[in-house]
């Protein structure tokens, strides 16, 4: 009898482990047929509305989940190459409809929202419906303004509507001073570099967050090298004019006494004089978001190679 | 209390306790730790606020579930057992019966709640490394929560009076459903006329009112809950518990138990 038991026992046991990794191999077979099913189907309930009342009181839970998904679902597309980010909208709308209070949803989901694919949506115009809402519902909330301005300049170019939110949200209890020079920069000298600068150093003085941190660094950064880029193209024309042509290296300059050393880009690296008094960057790649010193032909790699924060 | 209430509401706590109810607890801490660790890693900048929302929502659902599940066996269990007429036929009287069981079952979801309300402080402390001032208001929502655990267990109790446990345990939970929607309810009420206005507005204030019990999201975000809501909240759920109390009270007095 206590035989008969163990050999059952012992069969039972076995059947469990090869029928538990039996499981687990065809459910992993199921989910490669059914590939991205899974996000959709949560979606067959796209009314916040129906979902905040289907939650019986626990919506704050029911949101954090729906943020979560929002941020698997923006990193699962954009490491997939981007695309259209088409559920991005409607996850982000039923999280701050659950939750109209999750900060983070606003802010983040704004930055995921505004930019051009294959870093975003491509849909400012979203972006800034999504912190307006926010800011309705956390109208103290100083650093909502900051990001609409930031959408404003940064997405839709502006530069009014930029200094505007920046004034909302110096007016707010215990907005951050930097908030009015911004209004006020915006508002005079919206598409400079040195406007980018101070917008910028502003975002990386008042987070907290390391990627948010590496993105401002980086911004910077490319900021310093358009700086740069400029001033050196300028030089190089007042060379050309002194002597009647451009010059072949900065040697030249230095000379000319227009330039002291030889000109290195924000990361420590020597830029490239070109024939035609172009100055070009030597690893572009390292510096994204630059929009001059780019050789003609560069195509600037999918995912932008942000640094770790200084 | 009297003594033979006392010893009822004991032992139906030794009961529930012999029934590993607090083995609820277990599950309860490897969500909390799991949530904890890993949301992190999974989301941005909300480890804080998932560890409220989730410590809260699983200390409440945890609670109602097992308010339901123990609530509607109480009486009827014991009429299947025959261990009713054994109490019955002792110098005890049919309501402290039904109060003695009502206060074990909510002394056990009380002793639950603040076992788990230590395990959502101390995923706290381990999520944001200190505490906050507003941090405090999570005791008025875990109160606010028991509260809701004294009605629910009421309802429960009333429904085993005179129900087979699987009714008793719809009719305890569609109860609760209701009550969450209440507030909807008296807006329905306000739009309509007539009759339907008067039934609307008699449904509104007959079904428990869960929604202003349920301040999870209030806290979760650090807002501060008014001292004036304590004590009219507090009041509501014992009114409110006490008068199904004694519907429970009516119905099991002149219940025939041959």
């Amino acid at each position: 009898m206590i035989r008969s038991r163990r050999v059952t026992t012992a069969i039972a046991a076995a059947l469990l482990i090869v029928m538990g990794a039996g499981s687990v191999f065809l459910l992993r077979r199921v989910d490669q047929l059914r590939t991205g099913a899974t996000l959709e189907e949560v979606l067959y309930i796209s009314s916040p509305k129906l979902l905040k009342k289907a939650s019986l009181g626990y919506s704050g839970l029911l949101a954090d989940i729906y943020w979560t998904r929002a941020v698997q679902y923006y990193g699962g597309t954009f490491h997939a190459g981007g695309g259209r980010y088409q559920l991005l909208w409607p996850l982000l709308n039923i999280t701050t409809e659950l939750d109209p209070h999750i900060i983070p949803a606003y802010q983040y989901g704004a930055t995921f929202l505004a930019p051009k694919p294959p870093n975003g949506a491509g849909t400012p115009d979203k972006a800034v419906e999504l912190v307006e809402y926010g800011i309705k519902n956390n109208p103290d909330d100083w650093h909502l303004y900051e990001d609409l301005g930031f959408i404003y300049y940064s997405n839709l170019k502006d530069y009014a509507k930029a200094s505007e939110a920046f004034l909302r949200g110096s007016k707010r209890p215990y907005a951050h001073p930097f908030l009015k020079i911004l209004a006020a920069q915006m508002a005079q000298h919206g598409g400079e570099l040195e406007t980018a600068r101070t917008l910028w150093t502003a975002v990386y003085q008042t987070s907290h967050d390391k990627y948010i941190l590496a993105n401002a660094a980086a911004h910077l950064r490319a900021v310093q090298a358009d700086m740069d880029v400029t001033e050196l193209e300028r030089l190089a024309e007042v060379y050309r004019q002194r002597t009647g042509r451009f010059p072949v290296s900065f040697a030249e300059m230095n000379t000319a006494g227009l330039l002291r050393g030889i000109p290195l880009d924000p990361l420590g690296n020597p830029y490239k004089l070109t024939s035609t008094g172009h100055v070009l960057l030597r690893k572009p790649d390292d510096l994204p978001f630059v929009a001059k010193g780019l050789p003609p032909d560069y195509l600037a790699p999918r995912v932008p190679k942000i640094q770790p924060t200084d | 209390m009297n003594t033979r209430i006392l010893h009822i509401a004991t032992n139906t706590f030794r009961e529930a306790v012999r029934d590993r109810v607090l083995y609820n607890l277990i599950a309860f801490a490897l969500l909390l730790t799991g949530a904890a660790v890993l949301i992190g890693q999974i989301s941005i900048d909300i480890e804080k606020l998932v560890v409220i929302n989730l410590g809260l929502t699983a200390v409440s659902l945890f609670g109602i579930v097992i308010a339901i599940f123990i609530g509607i066996g109480l009486v009827s269990k014991e009429i299947d057992k025959r261990t009713l007429y054994t109490v019955l036929s002792r110098p005890v009287r049919r309501w402290e019966f039904i109060a003695g069981k009502f206060f074990g079952l909510a002394g056990t979801l009380i002793v639950n709640a603040f076992l788990m309300a230590i395990g959502v402080f101390a995923a706290l402390l381990y999520v944001s490394r200190h505490f906050a001032v507003s941090d405090s208001s999570l005791l008025s929502a875990l109160y606010f929560i028991v509260l809701q655990f004294v009605i629910i267990t009421a309802l429960a109790l009333f429904f085993s009076a005179f129900s087979s446990p699987l009714l008793s345990a719809v009719f305890t939970f569609s109860l609760f459903v209701i009550g969450t929607f209440s507030e909807d309810l008296r807006g329905f009420a306000g739009i309509t006329h007539g009759i339907s206005r008067v039934l609307a507005t008699g449904a509104a204030y007959v079904v428990p009112n869960f929604s202003a019990l349920n301040m999870i999201n209030q806290v979760a975000h650090g807002g501060a809950i008014s001292s004036q809501l304590v004590v009219y909240n507090t009041a509501y759920a014992l009114v409110y518990s006490g008068a199904v109390l004694c519907a429970a009270v009516l119905i099991f007095e002149r219940r025939n138990l041959k």
